[in-house]
């Protein structure tokens, strides 16, 4: 199953996608996935019987990133998908008409992180007052940000010496 | 989108909520209405927002455990659960077995509690005063007895990074032994009272039927989704703590109505006694607390824990930078998912439908709007 | 003195106000013994605090009611608003008038007293709907919605049924019912036990007691058509309510349980003041079992959805009574009474 589905994902366009220690990491396969293509990796997911947990975003420098989560309801399947995207102006696609359960996901992301996500027909506030305008509550201030490198070792630049998750 | 008032249309909006008897809380549905029917059903939520996540941000992980029960006032062991496994798998932390028996046993009690607080809230949404009296009797019996180990009746705060706060003594398990007896016999009231009903039957049998796809799609989870014939449960298909040694049966039914989320549910109340039974015999003895650094440091990395809630599956997504403040840290309520379905399920239906699908999701607020 | 006022107003001012005292007291006493009954259904004590027992909880909700202060939203129609509880309680009452409660404590036996009855307890529907239509609030207005379609549908069954005793005695008459039931007593036919189901079912209905409590139904109308009311505005409906429940309860009683007859063996017919006493006694007790099963039903039953509530009046209720009206029909050809 594993396997099966880091091929698939990785025919469907994503960078790569490792399968990782569950016991250890919580997933069964990692996988990063250009926010072009995450679409189509999605669509393959929603092939097989995966059903949607959650979209979380992180924010880091330079980039930040967008992590969805999607478990095969027989267990023994759990796929992350990582998409990298610009932090002044964060978009990604969206998957609300693959999945509909994400449409809330990606408005509390949007509520969150200010995360765009193109195509989605209604990113009104959800969580926060509908006057919450720019809070974006969860964007890290100067002090607290940290390089993408320093919080996930696998994102490291090659020359940091972190590698593979 | 939000209905508005349209008057070129001989439809009704009306808003139910924020404050209405049925909601359970600071949910907010706004309807459009067609005499009696359901054109649109619209949740809006977040009136009980307090923003955990940032809490957990900003606080060292000890320090945030605290605020995870009061998001689910109804189950708070498996939310604090779920939060110490996640932060045990960032930090490498083993923890030993007599903790990991002692935080199933609670938390199954809690279960047991939650499933009895939904029983009668959900028969109160179809008018019936009475059940919420006798589940209420079962519930404290719970309650008392968890008090009694945690010192909490709601929001226990029970767990420890790598243990648990007390150890169990033998008035907790002598106790929870009359309990299950006591409760054995107390289901069978409940059958006889409600189950067999014919007007409870009417009004749940085929009103609100979820089938496999939406719940794949919307990800709702636990007896939502095991009530629509997908045996998904956590603690079966994604093993953790010590689930694996224990035998127990996953309830589903494959109706995916009302009724189905009702039976599932009663279901699983048996199922959490045989856990329950099963975790007292076997609890080894040692100690309930591993040793654990001053400051517990968090990665740096990721990591993904679920647990299953008495309401459907729980996550927590932390990503630690090395220190003992998470960097991120996610929490995936099961209600969350299970009320985005809402809008989908609830087109026209009766008013009096909207209620007992809302009832039988089992949805607490607080948990939706973190 | 006494000459100038005429012995027969004296005697209705008297029964009025003994009539007006009474429906009070009964409102009291329901109040304290639904809370009662509910509590011992429910496992617990009920009310214990306010004296013994919790005797007097109801004297002192009664009071709290009176203290409060009487809310009108801003955009109800304040005269409709304030009409509305008034016209719930009153017409209950005055149908009280031509109830039997002896042979001789009966302040007018008019002569279509059925007719009088039916006809006054047919205004709540429309208190309830003044109610809910002033209150300019949509849950209201929807609990109004509700009662006039369920009151509407539930009167012809009603109807039906007493049809059957009205034939069977050929009188209107609350009195000639109930001699027509010295010895036995409708409810002991095949079609008079029928016809006294029916009855039951609607009068629950008419009276919007769970489970047909559809025009206030917390769970989905916060409280329906009274939402918008607070203090004895809400008060004068609980009194109405609880007074309704009686008169149902008093015409079940008088239409088929023999009225203020005892069983065979124990009948009196006298018109002495012992007589009285004890025909009183009976007729309290049969209408308040009839008010005790009701609340009974109302704390053990989960309350039906407004399409089931209809469609079992229209579908099977009134076939039923039309059945049972036509049966009675040739019946009363082929078996003539006494």
């Amino acid at each position: 199953m594993v396997d099966e589905v880091r091929a698939a994902l990785e025919a469907a366009g994503a960078e790569r996608a490792d399968a990782v220690d569950h016991g250890a990491l919580g997933v069964h396969v990692d996988a990063r996935v250009p926010a072009g293509a995450l679409r189509k990796a999605v669509e393959v997911l929603r092939g097989w019987e995966f059903l949607i947990e959650d979209v979380v975003g992180v924010d880091a420098a330079p980039e930040m990133m967008v992590v969805y989560h999607f478990n095969h309801v027989g267990g023994g399947c759990r796929v992350r998908l990582r998409v990298l995207t610009d932090r002044e102006s964060p978009e990604v696609p969206t998957i609300q008409d693959i999945f509909p359960g994400a449409n809330w996901h990606e408005r509390e992301q949007h509520d969150f992180y200010g995360v765009m996500f193109a195509g989605h027909p209604d990113l009104s506030p959800l969580i926060l007052p509908e006057d919450a305008g720019d809070l974006r509550p969860l964007r890290k201030k100067d002090k607290r940000l940290k390089s993408l490198g320093d919080v996930l070792p696998a994102f490291a630049p090659p020359e940091a010496g972190g590698e593979d998750a | 989108m939000i209905p508005r008032p349209d008057p070129s249309q001989e439809t009704l909006v009306l808003n139910m909520g924020p404050q209405h008897p049925s909601t359970h809380g600071v949910l907010r549905v706004v309807l459009r209405l067609d005499g009696e029917y359901v054109l649109e059903a619209h949740p809006v939520i977040g009136y009980g927002h307090r923003m955990h996540e940032l809490m957990g941000e900003v606080r060292t992980s000890s320090g945030f455990y605290a605020n995870v029960g009061r998001m689910d006032y109804g189950g708070a062991l498996s939310f604090g659960h779920g939060h110490v496994l996640a932060v045990e798998k960032l930090a490498g932390i083993e923890v030993p077995p007599r903790a990991e028996y002692i935080r199933v046993i609670t938390t199954e009690m809690n279960r047991i509690a939650s499933h009895l607080l939904w029983f009668g809230a959900f028969l109160l949404d179809l008018g019936a005063f009475t059940p919420i009296l006798y589940s209420f009797d079962d519930r404290e019996f719970i309650l008392d007895l968890l008090e009694h180990v945690t010192g909490a009746r709601l929001t226990f705060s029970y767990h420890r990074i790598g243990g648990v706060a007390r150890d169990l003594d033998d008035k907790f398990i002598e106790g929870t032994r009359v309990f299950l007896r006591r409760m054995r016999e107390r289901l069978d009231v409940y059958d006889k009272l409600v189950t067999g009903n014919v007007i409870f039957r009417k009004r749940a049998e085929g009103v609100g039927v979820i089938d496999k796809d939406t719940v794949l799609k919307y990800g709702a989870t636990g007896p939502v989704a095991r009530g629509s014939g997908l045996a998904y449960d956590i603690r079966r298909v994604e093993p953790y703590s010590v689930y694996p040694d224990l035998e127990f049966e996953i309830p589903t039914a494959t109706e995916g109505d009302s009724f189905a989320r009702y039976r599932v549910r009663l279901a699983e109340i048996e199922q959490c006694l045989r856990i329950v039974e099963q975790a007292l015999d076997r609890l080894p003895d040692g100690p309930v607390q591993a040793k654990v650094p001053k400051k517990v440091k968090l990665g740096p990395g990721d990591a993904y824990q679920a647990v299953e809630a008495a309401r459907g599956e729980l996550d927590y997504y932390l990503v630690g930078d090395g220190s003992d403040v998470p960097y991120r840290m996610k929490i995936r309520p099961p209600s969350f998912s299970n009320l985005s379905l809402l809008g989908e399920v609830c087109q026209g239906v009766l008013l009096s439908d909207l209620v007992t699908i809302m009832g039988s999701l089992d949805l607490v607020i607080p948990e939706i709007d973190r | 003195m006494s000459n100038a006022l005429p012995p027969d107003l004296i005697r209705l001012v008297v029964s009025l106000a003994v009539v007006v005292g009474f429906a009070f007291a009964n409102a009291a006493v329901l109040v304290l013994v639904e809370r009662k009954v509910c509590g011992h259904i429910q496992r617990r004590p009920g009310p214990f605090e306010v004296g013994p027992h919790g005797l007097l909880q109801t004297a002192i909700d009664g009071l709290k009611l009176m203290g409060k202060q009487i809310l009108v939203p801003d955009n109800a129609d304040t005269k409709l608003f304030r009409l509305a509880p008034i016209l719930s309680f009153v017409p209950p009452i005055a149908a009280l008038i031509v109830v039997p409660f002896a042979k001789v404590l009966q302040v007018r036996d008019l002569d279509i007293g059925v007719l009088f009855i039916l006809s006054l307890a047919a205004v709540n529907v429309l208190a309830i709907l003044v109610a809910g239509w002033s209150s300019a609030n949509k849950y209201s207005l929807f609990g109004a919605i509700r009662a006039v379609a369920q009151n509407v549908a539930y009167e012809i069954p009603l109807l039906l049924s007493l049809l059957v005793v009205v034939m069977w005695v050929g009188s209107f008459r609350m009195s000639d019912i109930v001699a027509a039931q010295d010895g036995f007593w409708f409810v002991f036919t095949p079609m008079g036990f029928v016809a006294f189901l029916i009855y039951f079912v609607t009068g629950l209905a008419e009276t919007n007691r769970a489970p047909f409590d559809l025009p206030e139904a917390e769970s989905e109308l916060t409280a329906g058509f009274h939402t918008e009311y607070a203090g004895m505005g809400f008060g004068l409906f609980f009194l109405g309510e609880y007074t309704n429940m009686l008169l149902m309860a008093a015409i079940a009683t008088t239409c088929f349980l023999g009225g203020w007859n005892g069983p065979w063996f124990l009948a009196v017919s006298g018109t002495g003041v012992v007589a009285t006493l004890i025909q009183l006694c009976w007729f309290l007790v049969k209408v308040y079992g009839i008010i005790l099963v009701m609340v009974w039903i109302r704390w053990t039953f989960p309350r039906v959805r407004f399409d089931q509530l209809l469609n079992f009046c229209w579908k099977v209720l009134i076939p039923i009574s039309m059945a049972n009206l036509v049966a009675t029909a040739v019946v009363a050809k082929l078996v003539p009474l006494g």
